[in-house]
């Protein structure tokens, strides 16, 4: 069985091609009963390919994720379910204006988030006050409160491009090293 | 609606449909001495009234079988620091019975207290306290005048025109003390207000200058 390498060489289409490599595969596994992978490889497999994001709409770019959630595009397809509550969320979308108010409350559901955890802040509003920069009432920026680690832009951004920020999230992931060598 | 002089300018009473004069002539007897018209316009009616009077007054709109106001449909103040009387509360009304709205303008200075319409209009509770929170003015017999919208803690009245845009405040997570801090406001860049009525700074004079009598009639 071939190595194949998905940084170097294109995707394989569906097709007869693909078959064969898939068939290889089963028959690898029916063969010895296990496959070998890294470990890094795999939690960052499992991590990218199920990232859970917190229901957290703040405003109008909550409709775009909800968007982004529904039929149309889908996120589903990544494995990603809005959960309901932080303890069982690894992704934060912070959608929307952040106020003074809420500061304090989205820091506590950060916190009570399981490590590992990411947030993704979607929107000028979240990623430095946007309209509201000057507002008595407004964060600057969602950064002020939790460490941020993918900014998505617009004004409200389309539900592509929330998408395209969890990709970009996704491929941030897969770079990490699970394991941590001291 | 007009920033009209302490007479106010009356629309003749033969041009309004028949409702809202009747409505007028009505209000003005039910009323006695105690207000003043405002303004009024094809539906609408705007009385001038004492602040001593006002729960009397609406009181008096909201029972009375004819004009039937018995809705209060926002309350709310504006802010006008030129006049001696800084304040002034706003209160609509609504009489869905007769199909008209009414407003009742009240001049309140600063540090003076509104009796409350609580009592009268439970819609009044969260109202009188956001007036309370963006204006600062105190509302005698409230029941629970907390704030309303504002951050806890918060200090200063928004909606007053002293009150700076950005605020004193802003907050910030420090890691140390592991709680979100408010510290004073530091910008990196100072609010720019640009006008995009006139893209030539020449013509800035002009334009105020033409606007100034329409705008404060518009207002």
């Amino acid at each position: 069985m071939g190595v194949i390498d998905p940084h170097s060489a294109p995707a394989i289409p569906p097709g007869p091609e693909q078959d064969v490599i898939l068939k290889a595969v089963g028959d690898e596994i029916t063969n010895r009963g296990f496959v070998i992978a890294k470990a890094d490889k795999l939690f960052n497999w499992a991590r990218s390919g199920s990232l859970w994001p917190m229901t957290f709409g703040l405003a109008c770019c909550a409709v775009e994720m909800i968007h982004s959630a529904s039929s149309r595009y889908d996120m589903d397809r990544y494995g990603m379910l809005f959960r309901p509550s932080p303890r069982q969320s690894d992704v934060m979308i912070v959608a929307g204006t952040l106020t003074n108010k809420m500061a304090p409350a989205l820091r506590r559901v950060y916190d009570q988030m399981p490590e590992p955890r990411w947030v993704l802040s979607m929107g000028s509003c979240a990623n430095g006050g946007g309209y509201y920069h000057y507002s008595y009432a407004v964060v600057r920026g969602c950064d002020r409160i939790v460490p941020v680690d993918v900014y998505v832009p617009g004004c409200p951004p389309t539900a592509e491009a929330l998408i395209y920020g969890l990709l970009q999230l996704q491929k941030k992931i897969r770079r990490t090293s699970t394991i941590a060598r001291t | 609606m007009g920033e009209t002089d302490q007479n106010g300018t009356v629309v003749a009473e033969a041009e309004m449909p028949s409702a809202t004069a009747e409505m007028l002539s009505h209000v003005k007897r039910l009323l006695g001495g105690g207000v003043s018209v405002a303004y009024t316009s094809d539906t609408e009616i705007v009385l001038r009234a004492e602040l001593s009077e006002i729960v009397t007054l609406l009181g008096t709109l909201r029972d009375d079988a004819v004009a039937a106001f018995a809705q209060l449909t926002d309350l709310t103040a504006v802010d006008y620091p030129d006049r001696p009387c800084r304040f002034e509360m706003v209160y609509q009304m609504l009489s869905l019975k007769n199909n008209l709205r009414l407003r009742v303008l009240v001049p309140v200075g600063e540090g003076q207290s509104v009796p409350s319409v609580v009592g009268l209009f439970s819609n009044a509770n969260w109202a009188e306290r956001e007036v309370w929170d963006m204006f600062g003015i105190f509302f005698a017999g409230h029941p629970d005048l907390r704030r309303l919208l504002t951050d806890y803690g918060f200090e200063g009245h928004p909606l007053r025109k002293d009150f700076p845009l950005t605020g004193h405040v802003e907050v910030r997570y420090d890691d140390t003390l592991r709680r979100v801090v408010n510290e004073p406001v530091s910008l990196v860049q100072e609010f720019r207000d640009f006008d995009f009525l006139s893209p030539w700074e020449g013509m800035q004079g002009q334009i105020a200058a033409g606007n100034a009598g329409k705008q404060g009639k518009g207002e």
